[in-house]
């Protein structure tokens, strides 16, 4: 059952993956990555419970996490061109 | 009781396993960045919501439930932001929906 769940995962990554190497535009591959972290934190989860050892949902939280701040900065730094420093 | 359990579970999971699955298909297949916010917003809303619902219904009372929520409830807050934050950044740097002429603003 979890590995039928994360045979999914892995297919959906996939055609993830190939959608950020053909995208056209930025936007097409940030919003591609941002699917593919949503995905990589199921996975996670869904590792740890097939392993046995839910303690894998620390991490999987802490990819939830870094996943939305780094998504935010990307698109920050790609709309004014810096990351908040003080202009000069 | 497991039987049950285990049956519900499965049920789930093949429901969310649909839901990426189609996602998925739906980031390749459709034309235009404003068309697959759609696709990404399956994956992050059904995909999660039928898994994690399914975790629980596995992991009982317990801190994992907790656990489980906090991350459901967090993607369910996150997701709309960065969606709402692309297609608006798209829509100032003019790109344009395929079907639409060129150089007419939304």
């Amino acid at each position: 059952m979890y590995l039928a769940a994360l045979i999914a995962c892995g297919i959906s990554g996939i055609l993830i993956l190939v959608r950020i190497i053909l995208g056209k535009t930025t936007f097409d591959r940030i919003l591609a990555i941002n699917s593919l972290g949503t995905i990589i934190v199921l996975g996670i989860a869904l590792h740890g419970f097939y392993s046995g050892r839910p303690e894998f949902l620390d991490i999987a939280i802490v990819y939830a996490l870094i996943n939305f701040i780094g998504t935010i900065a990307v698109l920050k730094l790609f709309s004014t061109g810096s990351l908040g420093d003080i202009q000069k | 009781m497991e039987l049950v359990k285990d049956i519900i579970t499965g049920i789930f999971f093949f429901i969310g396993s649909m839901s990426i699955i189609i996602g998925a298909c739906g980031l390749i297949k459709l034309p235009d960045v404003f068309s697959r916010i759609h696709a990404a917003g399956m994956i992050d809303t059904g995909g999660t919501a039928f898994f994690l619902l399914g975790m629980i219904v596995q992991s009982g009372w317990s801190l994992i439930t907790v656990k489980l929520v906090l991350i459901g409830i967090f993607i369910f807050f996150t997701s709309p932001v960065t969606s709402h934050i692309t297609a608006n950044l798209a829509r100032e740097k003019k790109i344009t929906p395929v079907g639409k002429k060129i150089g007419k603003v939304l």
